[in-house]
C-alpha cells in the first residue's frame, strides 16, 4: 500500500494512504493498526486510525522522524492483500420512535416512507466503523441506505441523551454521552458506548461492524437493568464476508 | 491521609498529570497539564515521579486549608501564591504546616500555576490517569468542601530550580512550528502571512484550544477528510481564525491544519492571557526533535538529583 508521511510536530506522524475511502481501505488500516499492536515497537505509544490515514504517536527521545518512517513503511507494504475473511458484527438493540426517537416521524415523512419502513431500512444493513472520534466512543459509520438520509436539524438541540441513534446527511451514528447535537434522532440504545468505570470502557473499535435491531420499551428497560447489574451480554458475532 | 480541605475552589482548578495514553483511538482526549514543563518540575522539586498528579490552577487560585504538615511546591505562572498571607517562592519546595492556608492573589505572569505535593495527590484514576476531563465525566473541577488526599513522605523543603532555568512567560511570544499536514492545500500567500504576522489570543481560549484573532484572508477548501489531531496542531478553518489545539482537544478533526506547535513551546502558548500575542517560526522536524530531546535530558538530570 502506498504511504506518504507528514510530521505532526516532533512526536507524531501522519501516515496517509492516498486512496479513495472504501471498505477495503478501512480493512487495510485496521490491519496496519493490528500490526502496530503485535509489534509493540519501542517508542511508539499510540495511534489513531481515520478514514484514509493513521496518526502514530511516538517518543522522539527513542525514535527520530526518519526512524519512525522506516519502521512504518514495511508495515504498509504488507497491507496490500485484502486478507480479511471474517467480520465482527456487534448488535445494537434500539427502541425506535416516541420520546426515544423524536425525529423518526419527520424523517419518515420527509423521505415519503412509513416509520416502519425507516426502521426496516435502518436495521437491515451492517454499518462499518471507519473511525472513532468527536466524542469518546463515537463511531463514524458508513453504509446508510440513501432512502433514509436526511440533512441535519436546522437548530441543534442543547442536549441529546447518551445512547441516542441519529442520522445526519447519509451517515448514522450513536451519541456516547449526553451532548448538544444536530442529528435527527430516530431511536435510543440502552447500551453504554463509553463506561469509564469498566476495565474495557468501549464496546467496539475501528473496522468492526454495527447492526441495529429494534426492541420494545420493556426490553430497553430490561437491558438497562442487566447492564447495571453487570449481567448483560453484548451480542458479538463473526461473519464471513 | 487528608492533605488539604478546599475553602474556595478558585476559577477552574483540576487534577492533572501527564494525561491518558492509549485511548485516543477510542475518541478520548489525552488531557493532562497544559504546561507540562511546570508540572514535571513541580514534581521533581518535591521528589515525585514527573508524572504524578498535581493541581492545575487557572487565573484565580483556590484557597486550601492544610490538614497535615508536608512539603509542596508551586510552579508555572505567577498567580501570587501565599501561605497565611505571606508570598512563597515559585519553583521551590516549601513546607506547609497543619492549619496554614495556601491561597493565591493577583495573576502577575502567566495564567496557570501547578501545585504539587510530596507523594502526589491520590485522586481517582480513570483509564490510567488522574487528569480531569469533565465533558466525559472523568473527574471534575474542585468544589468547596472537597478533601484532597495523599501520602506525603518525610522530607526537607528548599529544593529550587536555578533561576536561569525558570521560564519567562511573556505576554508576547515566538513559538516554533513544524509545517503540515495540510499546508499544501492553503495558498502560499496565506501560509507566508501566517508566519509573518502577530496573532492575538481570543478570550474564547481554554484547555481544548487557544483561538487566535488573525483575520487571515483564507480562500482554501477548509474541510478535509477527518484525521488524528496532534497536541499543538494549528487548525485553520475557513474564517481565517486559527486554533491551537491543546490537551483537551478532540482526537480527530476535519479542518485543514497548517502546522503543529512543537511540544517544548506549548507552555508559552498555554500561559498566554486573552489579548496575548503570538508569532510563529517555522522549524524542521529534526530541529523540533532536537529541542524536545534537550528538554527531556534536562528533566532527567534534575530528576536524578532529587530522587
Amino acid at each position: 500500500m502506498k504511504i506518504t508521511f507528514y510530521p505532526l510536530g516532533e512526536a507524531a506522524v501522519k501516515c496517509c494512504f492516498h486512496e479513495d475511502i472504501s471498505t477495503a481501505l478501512t480493512y487495510n488500516i485496521q490491519a496496519f493498526c493490528k500490526k502496530l499492536v503485535h509489534q509493540k515497537h519501542v517508542g511508539i505509544s499510540e495511534w489513531v486510525p481515520a478514514y484514509d490515514s493513521v496518526a502514530v504517536y511516538y517518543d522522539p527521545w527513542k525514535l527520530s522522524y526518519e526512524e519512525i518512517t522506516n519502521v512504518l513503511v514495511p508495515i504498509a507494504n504488507e497491507m496490500d492483500a485484502h486478507e480479511k475473511k471474517t467480520k465482527t458484527v456487534i448488535t445494537i438493540p434500539t427502541v425506535y420512535g416516541s420520546d426515544y426517537g423524536p425525529d423518526l416521524e419527520n424523517l419518515a415523512a420527509a423521505n415519503k416512507l412509513s416509520t416502519k419502513k425507516v426502521i426496516n431500512l435502518h436495521t437491515k444493513r451492517h454499518y462499518l466503523i471507519n473511525m472513532i472520534g468527536f466524542l469518546p466512543g463515537f463511531p463514524y459509520l458508513s453504509g446508510l441506505d440513501e432512502r433514509i438520509a436526511m440533512p441535519r436539524l436546522e437548530s441543534p438541540r442543547q442536549s441529546v441523551p447518551a445512547g441516542s441513534v441519529g442520522i445526519a446527511e447519509s451517515q448514522t451514528g450513536i451519541y456516547p454521552l449526553d451532548s448538544p447535537g444536530g442529528w435527527n434522532i430516530i431511536g435510543r440504545t440502552p447500551l453504554k458506548l463509553f463506561d469509564a468505570e469498566k476495565e474495557e470502557p468501549f464496546l467496539f473499535e475501528q473496522g468492526d461492524y454495527l447492526q441495529f435491531t429494534a426492541i420494545s420499551e420493556d426490553e430497553y428497560k430490561q437491558i438497562q437493568r442487566e447492564i447495571e447489574k453487570g449481567t448483560y451480554k453484548l451480542e458479538r458475532r463473526e461473519e464471513s464476508e | 491521609m487528608k492533605l488539604f480541605s478546599v475553602e474556595k475552589p478558585g476559577l477552574y482548578t483540576t487534577y492533572q498529570d501527564l494525561g491518558r495514553v492509549g485511548y485516543l483511538k477510542y475518541g478520548v482526549p489525552a488531557s493532562g497539564a497544559l504546561d507540562r514543563f511546570a508540572l514535571q518540575v513541580g514534581n521533581i522539586l518535591v521528589g515525585n515521579e514527573r508524572g504524578a498528579a498535581g493541581l492545575e490552577v487557572t487565573m484565580q487560585g483556590p484557597e486550601l486549608l492544610a490538614e497535615e504538615t508536608f512539603v509542596m511546591a508551586v510552579t508555572g505562572g505567577d498567580l501570587s501564591p501565599m501561605i497565611n498571607g505571606r508570598r512563597i517562592p515559585l519553583w521551590k519546595s516549601v513546607l506547609i504546616k497543619k492549619g496554614q492556608v495556601l491561597e493565591f492573589g493577583q495573576p502577575r505572569q502567566g495564567v496557570r500555576a501547578y501545585l504539587t505535593v510530596s507523594g502526589g495527590f491520590h485522586a481517582k484514576k480513570y483509564m490510567g490517569s488522574r487528569s480531569v476531563y469533565e465533558p466525559a465525566g472523568l473527574g471534575r473541577k474542585l468544589e468547596k468542601g472537597d478533601e484532597l488526599v495523599g501520602e506525603p513522605r518525610q522530607q526537607k523543603a528548599g529544593t529550587g530550580l536555578f533561576f536561569t532555568e525558570i521560564p519567562d512567560y511573556d505576554r508576547d511570544v515566538d513559538v516554533r512550528v513544524v509545517k503540515g499536514p495540510h499546508h499544501e492545500q492553503i495558498s502560499d500567500k496565506v501560509v507566508s502571512d501566517f508566519f509573518a504576522m502577530t496573532h492575538d489570543v481570543s478570550p474564547q481560549s481554554n484547555r481544548m484550544g487557544y483561538r487566535l484573532q488573525s483575520d487571515l484572508a483564507t480562500n482554501h477548501e477548509a474541510n478535509v477528510i477527518s484525521d488524528g489531531v496532534p497536541l499543538g496542531g494549528i487548525q485553520l478553518p475557513g474564517n481565517g481564525q486559527p486554533i491551537i489545539l491543546l490537551a483537551d482537544r478532540q482526537t480527530t478533526g476535519g479542518y485543514t491544519r497548517i502546522g503543529t506547535v512543537i511540544g517544548p513551546d506549548l507552555p508559552l502558548v498555554a500561559q498566554l492571557p486573552p489579548g496575548g500575542k503570538i508569532r510563529f517560526k517555522e522549524v524542521s522536524v529534526e530541529e523540533a526533535q532536537e529541542a524536545a530531546k534537550q528538554e527531556e535530558q534536562k528533566l532527567r538530570i534534575w530528576e536524578r538529583f532529587t530522587r
